[in-house]
């Protein structure tokens, strides 16, 4: 298995389920839950892929998502 | 934090709330707009490094409840008068970035003329305003600016403009006023457009900075709530409805105004652009 690009973080309690990160995501491994947090909403489960662009984060009205890219080895780009 | 944890090899790129909120948690709806575009002009004041000298002016809408938890000065105004307040604190506080907040229900109809003359004196001041077409806070009625077509409140089968009259294209009215120095609209539709819209935001702010005149950025936004819509069509709905009358972009650079048709040319490129880098891992990806 491949090193993944980058991730996210998903505060699951902060989201009221409008799933507007889904469409949005390039890679598409964003899905909405069938499990509800605590104030009743569906909220984003992020599946193998993730590349860390962060369209998620920037599409996410309730401040949900924080972006983490892989570290790169030192002098590689 | 609840949610999920990060692995230990990763460097962050972005924070989940922007630094100058005190808590993400807000009373939006789900899917609104507005969030994003406070998270634009927030990162744009950290990014140019004078959050400690800046003072909001808040006018009166949903946007407003941001007032409890925004970490810069803020002063709140009656509603639409934002502009004459933040025109006072300008003069007295030269060196403060003064910004206004303000929705289409506010600067638009309740405070239209406020808008118009400061930016027509060339204060050297922000205004921002939040544009979804509807009175969101009070109820989602119909606003100046609701487009033909538009589903609200009060016009249940859609704005007619034989009926409720044409909309105001505000961005487009400032730009034609010579002490706008910098207008522009964006717009928080996908990802790329609200990174562009952030750029929007510094440049306005840089604007005010250099002291060239009165700078002013709206934001389109959604409003699924007021406008009938699953959270999930907000995005194609403000695209295809509020957006083809309120075409976005920078409608006054440099002193110089520029045409819907060239705005238009340049969106289908910026979101192409924006879908390519994305796609290639980010916004500042190069495909």
């Amino acid at each position: 298995m491949s090193t993944p690009r980058g991730t996210v973080t998903i505060d699951v309690e902060a989201c009221k389920g409008c799933a507007l990160c889904v469409p949005a995501c390039p890679p598409q491994v964003l899905s909405m839950s069938p499990d509800r947090n605590r104030a009743g909403y569906h909220y984003p489960v992020l599946a193998d892929g993730c590349t860390g662009c962060a369209a998620c984060q920037l599409i996410c009205p309730d401040f949900v998502f924080e972006v983490y890219r892989a570290a790169r080895p030192a002098g590689v780009r | 934090m609840t949610g999920t944890s990060p692995p230990a090899d990763v460097r962050r790129i972005g924070v989940a709330v922007p630094e100058l909120l005190l808590t993400g948690a807000h009373h939006m709806c789900p899917g609104c707009g507005e969030p994003l575009a406070v998270r634009g002009f927030l990162e744009a004041i950290q990014a140019l490094g004078v959050a400690r000298r800046t003072i909001a002016v808040a006018g009166i809408g949903c946007y407003t409840s941001f007032s409890m938890t925004t970490d810069v000065d803020l002063v709140q105004a009656l509603h639409g008068r934002a502009p004459s307040v933040a025109t006072g604190i300008k003069r007295v506080r030269p060196d403060a970035l003064v910004y206004t907040l303000q929705g289409d229900g506010d600067m638009v109809n309740e405070g239209l003329q406020e808008v118009l003359h400061t930016a027509a004196r060339g204060e050297r001041i922000t205004c921002i305003l939040l544009n979804n077409g509807v009175f969101g806070e009070t109820g989602g009625h119909m606003t100046a600016t609701t487009v033909p077509g538009q589903r609200t409140k009060n016009t249940l089968e859609g704005r007619d403009p034989t009926v409720h009259g044409h909309p105001i294209l505000i961005g487009d009215l400032i730009a034609r006023l010579d002490g706008a120095a910098y207008v522009a609209r964006g717009s928080v539709h996908t990802p790329g457009a609200v990174a562009r819209t952030t750029r929007m935001f510094r440049r306005a702010f840089e604007t005010q900075l250099s002291g060239s005149g009165f700078s002013f950025v709206e934001v389109v936004t959604m409003c699924p709530t007021g406008w009938f819509v699953p959270t999930l069509d907000g995005p194609t709905y403000l695209h295809d409805t509020l957006g083809a009358v309120h075409v976005m972009g920078e409608l006054k650079v440099d002193g110089r105004v520029r045409s819907t048709e060239e705005l238009r040319a340049e969106n289908a490129r910026a979101e192409a652009d924006a879908a390519r880098r994305l796609a290639a891992g980010g916004l500042d990806e190069v495909p």
